[in-house]
């Protein structure tokens, strides 16, 4: 009550739009559903194709019917407030979620003409193509060096300790951090600071050369300037990868990405180029989310 | 009063001053306009108060028990007049007890001299005074320490940071008694182990391949001359603890890694518990199940494919020990690897690690330390174990390595040594204490190599 008083307070015009926000009962009648998900989610040949998603925590829907796609070497942002389903949704893309016991997926789900959820996948081999970097920088409490080669250890990407070697540089050159560390190889990865662990973790990350990368919030832990280290690492991997990144922050959004997927309590409102979303939003819920009425 | 009374009334008084040291507070506090002007909360106030009732009084009981006895017995015998005085330390002591027999009422006055008889009497109308006195002491102390304490609330004592000094003060010699009763213990090992020494060469003892403690209780009685190579008991102890382990570090983890990382939450509830009830049952039960179930198994086995196998074995012991603690490694193991964080198990899974790789590489490594606390744990327990290899293993002193033969363990040897016919200064009943002293030197050092281990990992990882 108290929120929506000061809303009225501010903008008196906008009466509508906070009895939507009051609560889900109200915004059922006038979201509209996945299929009239506003904007253009769908592209042209994609690397990764998402129809009718829906996710169940046990008894509880956590994502409704969503479809979308990710377009070959394209970063995709999603965004949104917390709890819609953000990092639900993504870890589906390479099935993380297989992790939580009670946790159900249901939908279409391809990489390219490979069905996520085909019972005959080999996790495994799907993890390797769509790589992860989390929220928290989460090195292995092993060395730099074993930390980037732990990936390519286990898939056999190495015959020889030369090759190793090789793909350890290469991936900690990608992730901007070979300068920092090629001294240190040896020393554990979780003595670096917050910034060059999540870059660690990134390198550890691209090592297996997936040709996928999930980030969900990836800069939420680190400071500016290491942040600003990241995004620019997302320029440069996108030009050899294909990225979907769960972020908090508009900016970082507008800064990286090229199509943005806002989510609201489970559902995808509008998918549409990132200049769209943040200059003329269709859906008034995302334009309420991007001017910072609510989240 | 008696003393059990006596500190029955203390913890009133006690709670008495606690409650007024609150009701002070609270008094002082209302016309500054609440307890938020005063330096402490009014917990603290009466604390200190409840402490100044208890601290004093407790030191003066104490103090006063400590010294009384002594203090009336002296004070006794220098009643009894100088032709009856006794002449050595000894013959007071018969004297003493005779007195205080008489006091008590065990003996009749009639049948002892009259001297005793008045002295007798003499020491129950001491005792009486000295229970008067304590007591009147005690209450006084107690009182007045509460006065004290009540008087000297104001707004501005520092009261928490008194009492906080206080509990700090009080958990340090908590501390300090721990340690001390194992100094105390390992001291007394000690010097009983040199007065052994005295007896018999320490070498003979550490590298004497024979073990026989059997010597004349009598001089004139016939008996071997005793042999105590402590270097069977030694093996034989090795011999069933390496038995044990091996049953138990595999199966432990194999156990604790399915329930931390494969078992539905229902079947985790059932299991953990299930398990650690196997540390629960008491070894005699795992004595008898090893002496007439298992070790007949093994003979036939063993007889069937033509093997000699004794009847009490160093390898039934084992194996049964094996089974009784395997809790001790998968429990701790457990623990160790669920805390493990899922951060780095996601980041495994997703680097496309299979659960069993994650496993081998991630939070095995993490959880090292603990899991080996728990192998430790483990090896301890089955070397200091008993009741098992009496019952199993049996108690002769073979000097082998074979697991189907008849071992004894350090543990079982002071069983037998301390039990039954002995004599306090003789050479056999001293080795219980050398025997203890090594066993004690043992696992002291299994935990040193154990530390040393879990560091040399740390330091190459962490
Ligand atoms: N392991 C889980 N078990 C049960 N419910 C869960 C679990 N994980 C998430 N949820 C629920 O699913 C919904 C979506 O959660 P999700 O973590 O995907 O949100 P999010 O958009 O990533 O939020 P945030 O921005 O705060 O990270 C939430 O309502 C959450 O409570
Ligand atoms: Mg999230």
């Amino acid at each position: 009550m108290d929120t929506a008083e000061k809303f009225d307070d501010k903008a008196p015009g906008n009466m509508k739009l906070a009895d939507q926000i009051e609560g889900e009962q109200a915004m059922d009648e006038t979201i509209r559903y996945p299929d009239q998900t506003v904007g253009t989610p769908y592209v042209d040949n994609p690397k990764m194709r998402m129809r009718d998603v829906e996710v169940f925590y046990g008894e509880k829907q956590a994502i409704h019917g969503v479809s979308l796609d990710i377009g070959k070497n394209e970063v995709v942002a999603l965004i949104g407030p917390s709890g819609c389903g953000k990092s639900t949704f993504l870890r589906c893309l390479n099935r993380m979620n297989d992790t939580i016991d009670i946790c159900q997926v249901k939908g279409n789900l391809h990489l390219e003409d490979q069905d996520l959820y085909d019972p005959k996948l080999d996790v495994v081999e799907l993890r390797a193509r769509v790589g992860m970097v989390f929220q928290k920088p989460n090195p292995f409490p092993k060395s730099i060096y074993d930390n980037v080669a732990y990936g390519p250890r286990i898939h056999g990407l190495a015959n020889k300790k030369y090759d190793l070697d090789e793909i350890v540089e290469t991936s900690l050159q990608k992730a901007g951090l070979w300068n920092e560390v090629k001294d240190r190889l040896h020393s554990p990865g979780t003595g670096l600071s917050g910034g060059q662990q999540q870059r660690l973790c990134i390198a550890r990350t691209i090592a297996v050369s997936p040709e996928v990368v999930l980030m969900d919030e990836p800069c939420s832990a680190l400071d500016p300037i290491a942040t600003a280290k990241i995004e620019e690492l997302i320029a440069e991997l996108s030009e050899s990868y294909t990225i979907a990144i769960v972020t908090h922050s508009m900016q970082q959004a507008a800064r990286v990405s090229n199509r943005t997927a806002y989510f609201h309590l489970g559902r995808l409102v509008e998918m549409n180029d990132t200049d769209t979303v943040f200059t003329k939003p269709e859906h008034d819920l995302t334009e309420a989310y991007i001017t910072g009425r609510f989240g | 009063m008696q003393t059990g009374n006596l500190l029955l009334l203390l913890v009133v008084m006690i709670a008495g001053a606690y409650y007024m040291g609150h009701r002070r507070s609270f008094a002082l506090a209302r016309p500054l306009g609440g307890i938020r002007h005063l330096h402490s909360l009014p917990f603290y106030y009466a604390m200190r108060t409840a402490i100044w009732c208890a601290i004093p009084a407790l030191v003066v009981l104490g103090v006063w028990l400590a010294f009384d006895d002594t203090l009336i017995r002296n004070m006794v015998m220098g009643s009894l007049p100088a032709a009856s005085q006794p002449v050595d330390g000894s013959a007071a002591n018969l004297m003493l007890n005779q007195i205080s027999n008489v006091a008590s009422g065990a003996l009749s006055p009639a049948s002892v001299s009259p001297e005793i008889a008045a002295a007798a009497e003499k020491l129950n109308s001491l005792r009486q005074l000295n229970t008067m006195a304590i007591t009147v002491v005690v209450i006084v102390v107690a009182m007045l320490g509460t006065a004290w304490g009540w008087v000297k609330i104001s707004p501005q004592m520092r009261a928490r940071q008194q009492v906080e000094k206080v509990l700090q003060t009080l958990f340090m010699l908590s501390a300090t008694i721990a340690i001390l009763t194992t100094v105390g213990i390992l001291m007394s090992v000690l010097f009983e182990s040199i007065r052994f020494f005295g007896k018999v060469p320490a070498t003979d003892f550490l590298f004497g391949l024979h073990w026989s403690p059997q010597t004349a209780l009598r001089a004139d009685q016939v008996a071997s001359e005793g042999a105590f190579g402590a270097i069977p008991l030694f093996v034989g102890t090795l011999l069933i603890s390496a038995i044990a382990l091996l049953v138990a570090v595999p199966v432990g983890l194999m156990s604790a890694i399915y329930l931390a990382e494969y078992a539905p939450a229902r079947v985790r509830a059932f299991a953990k518990p299930a398990l650690e009830v196997l540390a629960g049952v008491p070894t005699v039960v795992y004595g008898f199940f090893a002496a007439l179930t298992v070790a007949p198994v093994i003979r036939q086995i063993g007889e069937s494919i033509g093997l000699d196998v004794a009847s009490e074995s160093a390898l039934a012991a084992g194996l049964v020990m094996g089974v009784m603690i395997i809790p001790f490694v998968s429990s701790l193991a457990d623990d160790v690897i669920t805390a493990v964080p899922q951060a780095l198990r996601d980041a495994s899974l997703g680097l496309g690690a299979t659960r069993s790789e994650t496993i081998k590489k991630v939070i095995f490594p993490a959880a090292l330390p603990g899991i080996m606390g728990g192998i430790l744990l483990a090896a301890s327990r089955a070397i200091g174990e008993t009741m098992i290899v009496v019952m199993a293993a049996g108690l002769a002193a073979n000097l082998t390595a074979n697991p189907l033969d008849a071992v004894t363990t350090v543990t079982v040897q002071i069983v037998t040594l301390l039990t039954g016919d002995q004599e306090f200064d003789s050479a056999k009943t001293l080795a219980a204490f050398a025997l203890g002293l090594m066993l004690f030197i043992t696992t002291l050092l299994l935990n040193v190599i154990a530390l040393h281990i879990v560091k040399k990992y740390r330091e190459q990882y962490d």
